[in-house]
């Protein structure tokens, strides 16, 4: 396969960037998205070029650490993948390709296709964990749940923390992502003992970081590739409201 | 300094408190699907019924200010979003929403300047103008609506502001639940279909008035 990619360079944060035009040629139609992107930049190191920086971990779909525009959508245009999991069997031979990093008022670019998202990390840091000391697992049947929450809060737990819902909502709200990690944790009887203080703190983390309003648009449970649900918003302003009302005097 | 949820629910409070509003003025304004003669008298003593009543006086205040709070709240929250949100060099996120949930703005300013012609055809007139007086001596304001809506452009701007209000309600009826925490999947379908259902009839009504208007007078 034959593959023309327009990629975004940017050297730093405070340099403009601009988009590249690189072509690949005789690519193998089974190669995932990422391993062109290696091929790009082994040929741009042989070339003495500064090889093109993104995101990547885990290459399985679950760490959450790559993502990029690719063609204005978040991941690709296959629905629910992470851009590693996409493979450019999606793509017709001579195809163009542009390839931009994700965007959002909180999310600056480090360099070329590597955004800082260390945003999504300091909202989970303000409340998404349960204030348990470690030690021992306790009994399995220590705490009695019924397999539908657990299954309801591993709907919301499945979120990877990759940012496809800010890079894609029109606002750069991160509100499926606060919400995904206040619905999983309210649900469980772990989490429940701290529902009010950690959707409120929560939410003011994201509010601090800059992230915009949810205008329930839906795009994000779209692009999403965990498929998280856009009624996680509407429970995290169920414990919203809920905390508010019943929010006790400091 | 409010959260960015509840910035959203002032904007769902307050467009719930409109939606209210729309109902009762719908619900009167039918009268002027009425035989000309009857509908000019009860039009009009409903109209004094209604601007001489304290307790609609008080609820009119809260209208004025809800419109109001509600245009401040929307100017902020696409400020905030604005500073937030991005752009791209190749742009296809639309895919995935509809058109009318990304444009509540533009929308919504349309309704607005709606809101000032719509004022100032009969509110204005009725409250601060010369209005005529009917066999009851009551204000006529029949005869200005029949009288406005001779002018078929009157009749084209209010259409257009219909169909406007329409898409805006839907989404905007769809949003609040959201915004007031309804996430049990059965209720948010009922509340899609009821809100389509109420956004639809209402404003084909509003919109069939003006043009029943204009064809039969």
């Amino acid at each position: 396969m034959k593959l023309t990619l327009k990629i975004w360079r940017q050297k730093s944060q405070q340099q403009a960037g601009e988009l590249k035009t690189y072509t690949l040629n005789d690519l193998n139609s089974h190669m995932s998205f990422l391993e062109m992107l290696d091929i790009l930049n082994e040929q741009l190191l042989l070339a003495n070029e500064d090889p093109v920086t993104f995101d990547h971990d885990c290459r399985e779909g679950i760490c959450g650490q790559c993502g990029m525009m690719i063609n204005g959508i978040a991941h690709g245009p296959l629905k629910n993948t992470t851009t590693c999991q996409l493979h450019i069997r999606s793509f017709s031979d001579n195809d163009t390709i542009i390839i931009e990093p994700f965007r959002a008022g909180a999310f600056p670019i480090r360099k070329d296709l590597s955004v800082d998202r260390s945003a999504l990390d300091r909202v989970i840091s303000s409340g998404g964990y349960i204030s348990t000391n470690t030690g021992q697992a306790p009994d399995a049947h220590a705490i009695p749940i019924t397999h539908q929450t657990t299954e309801a809060a591993f709907d919301a737990a499945a979120c990877i923390g990759c940012g496809a819902c800010v890079a894609t909502c029109k606002n750069g709200s991160a509100a499926l992502f606060t919400s995904a990690k206040v619905g999983h944790l309210s649900l469980l009887p772990q989490g429940k003992e701290e529902r009010a203080e950690r959707v409120i703190n929560m939410v003011n983390a994201m509010d601090e970081e800059g992230f915009g309003h949810c205008t329930n648009t839906e795009a994000c449970e779209v692009e999403c590739p965990q498929g998280i649900s856009v009624l996680q918003i509407a429970r995290m302003n169920y414990e919203f409201i809920r905390a508010k009302i019943f929010e006790k005097e400091k | 300094m409010l959260t960015t949820l509840s910035r959203k629910m002032i904007m769902a409070l307050t467009g719930a408190f409109l939606c209210l509003f729309l109902t009762i003025h719908f619900l009167g304004n039918l009268q002027l699907f009425m035989a000309p003669e009857n509908a000019r008298i009860q039009f009009n003593a409903y109209s004094h019924f209604l601007s001489n009543n304290p307790l609609i006086k008080l609820v009119s205040y809260v209208l004025y200010l809800s419109i109001i709070v509600h245009l401040i709240d929307s100017i902020l929250i696409t400020i905030k979003n604005k500073k937030a949100g991005t752009t791209y060099q190749q742009d296809r996120r639309k895919r995935a929403s509809k058109w009318y949930s990304r444009n509540m703005g533009i929308l919504g300013t349309i309704i607005l300047i709606f809101l000032v012609i719509h004022f100032k055809n009969f509110w204005y007139v009725y409250k601060f103008g010369h209005a005529p007086l009917d066999s009851n001596g009551q204000k006529d304001l029949y005869e200005i609506v029949v009288t406005t809506f001779q002018e078929w452009w009157y009749v084209v701007i209010y259409v257009i502001s219909m169909i406007a209000l329409c898409y805006h309600l839907i989404h905007g009826i769809y949003s609040a639940a959201r915004t007031f925490g309804l996430y049990h999947p059965k209720y948010v379908r009922w509340v899609k279909y009821i809100g389509i259902t109420f956004s639809v009839v209402v404003c084909t009504g509003f919109a069939l008035m003006p043009i029943y208007i204009f064809f039969t007078s």
